[in-house]
């Protein structure tokens, strides 16, 4: 029986901006077990990143938790203090950013910079965390670890440094990794042998991982659960299968028909999701996705709709789903 | 895991579910004009309030040195016998007398000096000379700079690099030590020029000093613009635009002038802008050590050169053009700041 | 790297070069020669000081004399100090106006790194606008405005320091504020600007996530980058104070180097005027080669090139 490591429930996250207060999430509910691979996929802006640095507390000026409650590990996130958070971060939970050309200081060798976290959070002397870093680039993948460990930043490439920083991530043991679309800055090849770095290190040390991305194809092969998030919202949520094979979401489905597959023998065209992303400051009332939406209906635009359970573990907030109820039923309220 | 909502609550009814029209979905969607570059940019540096607030007192002080003069009784080389020294709204005992005789005197605002040269008018001319420096120093250092830069960065290679060996060796000179020196010497085949060859002889009247201050300033100062200029020139003339117009058969200094040029306008007009407080520092500068326009042609530099010797009986003379000079060199960098932040594409937000 | 300095160490001797021989040209423009302000000298005793001095010979001549002293460091004689060598003078002066400039840097750097990073810290709060406007105000106030107006307030107002010489600490006071007035502002908004521009960079969200305090946040991932460009500075604010001195020592009426290139002019005192400029200029052009380079091994991106 599996512990419950993360738990975070209605959660409502604005930032207090001088243009007005931006909605960043409305109501986001997201529960992992230990040892389980989550993948938050959606757009930019759909609040996929605002959540997980919500869980580290690293949400930025002036972002503010308006509602709901973060559990994690036994603690309550969001009444924690500064203080409380900082012996948290890169310890019980880390993260990995998007660039790795810019996350790493440049005036810093890599070596300081992992044995920075080691010495902050373990009670390891120098030369314990010099051995247990160059441990840690082993592990990585990283070949003469000794050598890399006086190198800066700028001397390796791209794809070494990403492995720098998972490097960092895991120093501590954290029990969750967060991986802010870890791959996205790096070549194709580098960013499948990045993926099977993580997955091989998931399964060596048991740890959870929430992979954020935008990209369907890595959360095919990675991630056990799958949350759709569109303007700040949960839009669909399930198994990997689910999701892929049953998706309920027009969002879902249009996110997965604009994949462009190999497979496709005659020239199909890309099919793009028409539209433009909503505008965070004014909300809709309704469903935010009801613009774009092919089958909007008349009661999408005025009101928001409610989480419709298809399986035990796929729901989806779809107006579609209550027709489908409200049919069944005979068309009686 | 869901809040599994009672359908009952929404009082739901089958028109509802009828699907929404193209019209009532395009409500939601909200887009935005897009404006032209300059449009944008001058929009913005409106909103900028200090910025606006800096241009208005520019143009107030353009007034007043170039135009009030015009219209004042009084005159900057003008030595009124018994007129000495008086402080502010004070009159001379002659002056007082002719008010008597019912004959109006107008008052001296700032006072005078010890040779009893109205202290207003002065500072009138002294701004006037401060911005005249300022707006044709930093023209002659956009076209010299400008033109230097781009014909570098566009023609690359060999012409780029020796053209560049230059601006880096003049770039290196100490320029305040040798403008020094420049303002001492060049004075005398100036006047030589202005005296003995007639097509010159405007060179009087201007004043050999202020003609000197400009030929220094473009000898030396051109440097910096040209490395600006270079710089943008280089990373425009990769883009495409440029190889269509060479396709289309353009000649170098068309598309010189024409395309490259005009893209970097926003740069240029910032670096300008604040190329100019920075000559009228460097010129009050010159002036206070006593090496700037000559007398009786006053600079705010030299007027509070002047100023120090008397510091304790006439503060004025010394506030007066202390006050002027950093008011106009603060409002012109206020005004590059501004134009900056609003012609600065990377800084849009 | 070594390209590099060989490279620029190569300019600078080009750069004095040029600097020694436009001085020399400009100094024979000036029609006249050095000794005819004085009390009208007879033919006969003009003939022998331009003997004595050399000037009677050719351009060339004289040219080619002087630099082949200069270059093993023998600057001649003071024409209107007699009894002085310009080497003496120079080193008189350059020891007074160094200790000016060594403190007046010492200062514009203490006051402006702290002030500019707090600024950037408090982006937008009232700490931060009241010393971006303290800080543009003082950029605009040219040198000899600060040093007049400080007079008129603590020596003629208030009377409490004196304003003729460096003989005693008070002294200093003055003179230091003054010349360090510009350079302060400067490096605080420079200090700003890059402050914040590396509290908004990824790394410090990476430190942030390592879960460090902001003491160390700050002190060892941000001061380190943000001061890059303040080391940059150096150079030129080292050029600054040298030419700043002039006024400062002019109305303080300090015997340094700056008051004695400045009166060589007036005077016409060729070799002191030649000999001031080649030692500052030479001062200015190593500072600013030594700065360039000391720049490039700090910063760890450039150490291979």
């Amino acid at each position: 029986m599996s512990k419950t490591l993360l738990d975070i429930r209605n959660l409502r996250l604005s930032f207090f901006t001088p243009a007005g207060e931006v909605k960043a999430l409305n109501d986001v509910s997201i529960k992992m077990e230990e040892g389980e691979v989550l993948g938050i996929v959606g757009e930019s802006g759909s609040g996929k990143s605002v959540t997980a640095y919500s869980i580290m507390g690293l949400t930025a000026h002036p972002g503010k938790i308006v509602g709901g409650t973060i559990d994690f590990n036994g603690h309550r996130i969001n009444d924690m203090t500064e203080e409380e958070m900082r012996k948290i971060r890169g310890n019980e939970v880390s993260i990995i950013f998007q660039d790795p050309m810019t996350s790493l200081n440049p005036v810093y060798t890599i070596g300081n910079q992992i044995m920075e976290v080691i010495l902050l959070h373990t009670n390891k002397d120098k030369k314990e965390a010099y051995d247990r870093a160059v441990e840690l680039l082993r592990l990585v993948g990283i070949n003469e670890p000794e050598k890399r460990m006086k190198q800066y930043p700028h001397e390796l490439s791209g794809g070494m440094r990403q492995r720098v920083m998972i490097a960092i991530a895991l120093a501590c043991e954290p029990k969750l990794l967060i991986a802010d679309e870890p791959t996205t800055a790096l070549d194709v090849t580098i960013q499948a042998q990045i993926l099977e770095l993580m997955i091989e290190l998931k399964n060596k040390l048991g740890m959870s991982i929430i992979m954020i991305t935008h990209d369907l194809g890595i959360v095919a092969n990675m991630c056990q659960k799958i949350a759709v998030m569109y303007a700040g919202k949960i839009v669909e949520y399930g198994t990997t299968d689910e999701i892929f094979y049953n998706p309920k979401h027009e969002y879902t489905k249009g996110l997965l028909r604009s994949i462009p597959k190999l497979s496709d023998k005659d020239h199909k065209k890309l099919v793009p999701i028409e539209g433009t992303p909503v505008d965070m400051l004014n909300p809709p009332a309704g469903c935010p996705f009801a613009p774009r939406c092919e089958s909007c209906m008349k009661i999408c635009l005025s009101k928001m709709p409610p989480y419709t359970d298809i399986t035990d573990s796929h729901y989806s907030a779809c107006w579609l789903l209550q027709k489908e109820e409200f049919d069944q039923k005979g068309g009686r309220p | 895991m869901t809040e599994k909502k009672n359908p009952f609550s929404f009082q739901l009814d089958a028109s509802d579910f009828l699907p929404a029209d193209k019209e009532e979905k395009q409500g939601l969607v909200v887009m935005r004009q897009s404006v032209s570059f300059w449009r944008d940019g001058l929009r913005r540096f409106r909103k900028n309030k200090i910025a606006m607030v800096s241009l208005v007192v520019i143009i107030l002080i353009m007034i007043f040195a170039f135009v009030m003069p015009s219209f004042y009784p009084y005159s900057y080389e003008q030595q009124i016998r018994g007129s000495e020294n008086l402080a502010p709204m004070e009159y001379s005992a002659e002056e007082l007398a002719l008010i008597e005789q019912g004959i109006d005197v107008f008052p001296h605002i700032l006072g005078t000096d010890s040779l009893g040269r109205d202290t207003m008018v002065r500072l009138m001319m002294g701004s006037r000379i401060s911005l005249l420096v300022g707006i044709v120093a930093s023209i002659l250092v956009l076209l010299i700079g400008s033109i230097y830069g781009s014909v570098a960065g566009y023609f690359g290679g060999k012409v780029d690099m020796i053209m560049m060996r230059l601006v880096d060796i003049i770039y290196t000179v100490p320029d305040i030590l040798i403008i020094i020196l420049l303002m001492v010497t060049l004075k005398y085949p100036l006047q030589n020029l202005a005296d003995t060859v007639p097509a010159f002889s405007w060179i009087n009247t201007i004043g050999v000093g202020l003609i000197c201050i400009f030929i220094v300033f473009a000898l030396l100062y051109w440097v910096g613009m040209a490395r600006i200029v270079r710089s943008q020139i280089l990373t425009l003339k990769e883009q495409e635009f440029v190889t269509a117009a060479k396709a289309l058969g353009a000649g170098h200094g068309r598309i010189i002038r024409k395309h490259l040029l005009t893209n970097c306008m926003g740069t240029l007009i910032v670096t300008t802008t604040l190329q100019i407080p920075s000559s009228i520092f460097t010129e009050s500068f010159l002036s206070f050590i006593g090496i700037g326009v000559a007398a009786p042609m006053p600079s705010l530099g030299s007027m509070a050169a002047q100023a120090i010797g008397g510091i304790t009986s006439y503060p004025y003379r010394l506030l007066a053009p202390a006050i002027m000079i950093s008011l106009i060199i603060l409002s012109f960098n206020l005004i590059g700041d501004g134009l900056r932040d609003a012609f600065d594409p990377k800084l849009k937000n | 790297m070594a390209n590099y300095v060989i490279k620029r160490v190569l300019l600078a001797i080009v750069t004095l070069w040029l600097v020694a021989t436009i001085t020399f040209a400009l100094m024979n423009m000036v029609p006249g020669g050095p000794f005819l302000a004085e009390k009208a000298p007879s033919e006969a005793t003009l003939k022998a000081l331009n003997e004595k001095y050399g000037l009677d010979q050719p351009l060339i001549v004289q040219y080619k004399n002087y630099m082949g002293k200069v270059l093993k460091g023998d600057m001649g004689p003071s024409l209107k100090q007699r009894g002085r060598t310009v080497n003496q003078i120079i080193a008189n002066g350059f020891k007074v106006s160094a200790r000016l400039g060594g403190l007046s840097v010492l200062l514009a750097i203490l006051i402006g790194v702290p002030l500019g990073s707090v600024a950037a810290l408090n982006r937008g709060k009232w700490i931060d606008n009241v010393i971006i406007v303290i800080s543009t105000c003082g950029i605009a106030v040219p040198s000899f405005v600060v040093s007049t107006v400080l007079m008129m307030i603590f020596s003629v107002k208030l009377d409490l320091l004196p304003t003729y010489g460096l003989s005693s600490p008070l002294h200093y006071i003055m003179p230091v504020m003054a010349l360090s007035f510009y350079p302060s502002s400067y490096i605080t908004r420079l200090m700003r600007s890059s402050m914040l521009e590396v509290l908004g960079q990824d790394y410090m969200r990476t430190a942030n996530a390592k879960g460090l305090s902001r003491f160390k946040m700050l002190f060892k991932h941000a001061l380190r980058n943000a001061i890059l460009p303040v080391v940059t500075y150096l150079g030129p604010l080292l050029a600054y104070t040298l030419t700043g001195s002039f006024v400062i020592e002019k109305i303080f009426t300090i015997p340094g180097l700056g008051n004695d290139f400045i009166s060589s002019i007036v005077n016409r005192d060729y070799m002191l005027i030649m000999g001031t400029t080649i030692f500052l200029a030479a001062l200015i052009i190593v500072m600013n080669l030594l700065v360039d380079i000391a720049y490039k091994l700090i910063d760890p991106r450039i150490k291979l090139k």
